[in-house]
């Protein structure tokens, strides 16, 4: 296939699933900030969800705080955030529409009527938040839609294998941030059984990468700091911890690999990556400093996709 | 102005045969059952995403061009004798180009002025002595036709350089078939859509020598932004083909490749949606970013054929289109099937003389214009205007023709206050390959929406119906 095709496939997938995150994002964050101070401690959860975005330092160019109304503004629906989820989803439909060839009806119907109705009912932003409540669940839903009818219609080819790249590498990525931000209120500090304030702290992240309930059903056990790192980090069980996107960015480059008859860097670096997962233990990682992993991790991540650029997108 | 022919009903009130079981249907269906299919329409193209650009309109880039639901019906018998022109005159088109890039028979007879051909902008002299595969130029026409009485088909315009409109015509019928799927029952409609593998056919026909057993076809577009982008996509679709850009492609030893994630594969057929002046910034426009520098002398070299050809445009310029009828003749030694539209040229003193005490009641156009921009349409403009025109026609004659105003047939169409005419052309598509031409029953009809107007292009305002040819 053309690069230029596999390589907006690959963005599509990312910017739909950049949206969805950060939809989540503030969906957390709501919900921790409309907790009694005293729940809450003195950290400002806005700020942090503007580092999980990553995004800490452009928004200061436009506003001086970090409250919910300027926070909600920028990473919603601010054209001056390039990864606004507005512009995520403008995006995408650029993406789509100069791709529409390799894109299914239904995933293309999906991304256009999204596109349509942000511009008709969101245009503004949100008033209240009802609306907004109703914007996040919006965006989300666009993304399973989009998600779903991509596994449900596309030809599993290397169309599909491309743009499962892009969604894995991006949820691999915002996984990664969001320990990066918390991983301090992760660290384990002599048998520290954690107040109310750690609590809340770990249900939102828990929360921002939907895994509440895996985690229940993976640990049957109170929340532990070490068990939620273990479950994010290590458990290729669930959907969006680190080892499951590289389980899945490896099988994906494999595929692509096996198509063409070549392996080449990108299925290397990969499977370095995920190889590493696989043979770490949280104590370990614990011990090297949880803080250095993700960076590392990070690191690793942003480099595999300039790899798999490098090779098959230009 | 007289009243226009209609063709579900004459010159008065006589219903002609191919529109009987319409009306019958029409008088059953109660307006507002009419209203929501009409809605229902729109809808569904919203959805799928048929939108076109209007240029230099920054608030609505992406627009709907407005769909009738009330289909326009041709009988086989109509339809064979227009079947038959078209393939005439597209058959004169190609010999026509063929003889102006070679041997000029026809400038040497005389038939055709000189300086009409070697000063005319669209002329490409790149193209002298260069021969194409089975000496096709117009692989894909689209020839404007219009009707002001039921027995002749007049053509208005050819377009051989890059027509478009194709893809309404698909995606109107498939509307229809979903939403009228009992008025469909009651007719025996030819059906559209083979048109998609009749292209494929043509384009793989006329593969240049050196292509593989098996030529890789590629469509040509400028990119997301251009006003017909959705027809690109949805025919590189339909053909199974890639869809690529100027900066897909990249030309080694005159040969032409597109990069892609297995590395670089040779094309060997370019369906290109894009002008000559931007097919390749070394011969034509330097400025431009959407060409593929080399692709000419890849052309040159014979391992590419372009569809269509370099240098169509000569043919579609309108001061040659009134010679078509001489054209035909000269070539073909047969009498035209098709007629022309009387013609004036400014660039002719007499002529200009006649068109500039006449202008209130002509219609004068660019000798190179298209999109229905930058026209004058007598009757419609007001003094200001006019004289505005004057004075431009004055400055460059050679830059203008015109036309009388024509009543164009009319057909009905949802209107606000409910069915009512309007005017409409039509635009058929005709096929060119190594062997044979072909054309598909029916092709886009193009409806101007606004009461009393002429001016049928989407981007003033026209709209589009679903176009019937009954088979016997």
């Amino acid at each position: 296939m053309l690069s230029r095709t596999a390589e907006n496939l690959f963005w599509l997938a990312r910017y739909v699933e950049r949206a969805e995150y950060l939809a989540r994002t503030i969906d957390a964050t709501l919900r921790v900030t409309a907790l009694p101070a005293a729940y809450v401690g003195k950290t400002n959860e806005w700020d942090s969800a503007l580092l999980t975005a990553g995004v800490g330092a452009s928004f200061y160019d436009q506003y001086d705080e970090a409250n919910e109304q300027n926070v909600v503004e920028y990473l919603s629906f601010s054209p001056a955030n390039p990864s606004s989820i507005r512009n995520c989803i403008e995006a995408a439909r650029l993406n789509s529409r100069s791709v529409r060839t390799a894109l299914t009806s239904e995933m293309w119907d999906t991304i256009n009527s999204a596109w349509i109705e942000l511009q008709a009912a969101w245009s503004k932003g949100t008033a209240n938040r009802e609306e907004l409540a109703k914007f996040l669940r919006f965006v989300q839903e666009t993304s399973l839609r989009f998600d779903g009818s991509a596994y449900r219609t596309m030809l599993r080819n290397d169309a599909y294998w491309f743009s499962r790249l892009g969604l894995h590498l991006e949820r691999a990525d915002n996984t990664a941030r969001i320990l990066d931000v918390k991983y301090h209120v992760l660290l384990p500090e002599e048998e520290h059984v954690g107040g109310p304030l750690d609590y809340y702290q770990w249900t939102s992240i828990l929360r921002s990468v939907s895994a509440l309930t895996a985690y229940h059903w993976v640990y049957r056990e109170t929340l532990k700091p070490w068990l939620i790192a273990d479950l994010l980090i290590l458990n290729d069980t669930l959907p969006r911890s680190l080892a499951s996107c590289y389980s899945n960015l490896v099988r994906n480059l494999d595929e692509i690999g096996v198509a063409y008859g070549r392996q080449g860097a990108s299925q290397r670096h990969a499977r370095g990556v995920r190889n590493r997962l696989e043979h770490s233990h949280m104590d370990d990682i614990f011990q090297h400093g949880v803080h250095e992993f993700i960076q590392e991790f990070i690191a690793d991540n942003s480099r595999l996709g300039e790899i798999i650029t490098k090779q098959y997108l230009i | 102005m007289a009243v226009a022919f209609d063709e579900m009903s004459g010159l008065g009130d006589d219903l002609r045969p191919a529109y009987q079981e319409l009306s019958r249907w029409l008088k059953e269906t109660p307006p507002d059952a009419l209203e929501y299919r009409r809605q229902e329409a729109e809808l569904l193209f919203r959805r799928i995403g048929i939108t076109f650009a209007v240029y230099g309109d920054a608030e609505a880039q992406e627009r709907l061009i407005p769909f009738d639901v009330i289909p326009r019906i041709m009988s086989a018998m109509e339809w064979s004798l227009l079947e038959k022109g078209l393939k005439q005159r597209v058959l004169a088109l190609n010999i026509f180009l063929k003889d102006i890039y070679h041997g000029r028979d026809i400038l040497r007879a005389n038939v055709i002025p000189e300086d009409l051909i070697f000063q005319n902008p669209v002329f490409r002299p790149e193209m002298n002595g260069q021969d194409v595969p089975h000496d096709v130029y117009v692989h894909i026409a689209g020839i404007d036709i219009i009707r002001t009485d039921p027995e002749n088909f007049i053509v208005l315009e050819d377009n051989a350089r890059t027509p478009s409109g194709v893809s309404y015509m698909l995606e109107n019928r498939e509307i229809m078939m979903r939403l009228f799927p009992d008025l469909f029952a009651r007719h025996r409609v030819a059906p559209v859509e083979r048109y998609p593998d009749e292209l494929l056919a043509a384009l793989r026909s006329v593969a240049p020598l050196s292509a593989a057993a098996e030529p890789t076809v590629a469509l040509m577009t400028p990119g997301v932004y251009n006003s017909a982008y959705y027809e690109h996509s949805f025919l590189a679709d339909k053909l199974g083909i890639e869809l690529v850009e100027g900066r897909d492609l990249i030309v080694k030893n005159d040969e032409v490749f597109m990069r892609t994630t297995e590395g670089l594969k040779r094309v060997d057929v370019i369906y290109r949606r894009v002008d000559d002046d931007f097919l390749d910034p070394l011969t034509f426009r330097p400025d431009s970013a959407l060409g593929v520098p080399g692709l000419m002398s890849a052309y040159a070299a014979g391992n590419i054929t372009l569809a269509n050809a370099v240098g169509t445009g000569i043919s579609d310029d309108k001061a040659i289109y009134s010679y078509m009828p001489d054209i035909v003749k000269f070539y073909l030694s047969e009498e035209p099937i098709l007629k022309n539209v009387q013609t004036w040229r400014c660039r002719e003193p007499q002529d200009l003389a006649y068109v500039l005490d006449n202008l209130a009641d002509l219609v004068v156009k660019e000798v190179h214009g298209s999109g229905g921009y930058g026209m004058l349409i007598g009757p419609a403009a007001t003094k200001a205007t006019i004289e505005a025109f004057r004075d431009k026609l004055k400055r460059e004659p050679e830059g203008f023709i015109a036309q009388p105003t024509l009543a164009l047939s009319t057909c009905p169409t949802c209107t606000e206050k409910g069915l009512a005419p309007r005017h409409v052309d039509l635009r058929p598509f005709v096929l060119t390959g190594s062997k044979h031409t072909t054309i598909v029953p029916g092709g886009l009809t193009r409806v101007a929406l606004k009461e009393g107007s002429l001016v049928v292009n989407s981007s003033q305002g026209g709209g589009t119906k679903d176009t019937w040819i009954l088979s016997e």
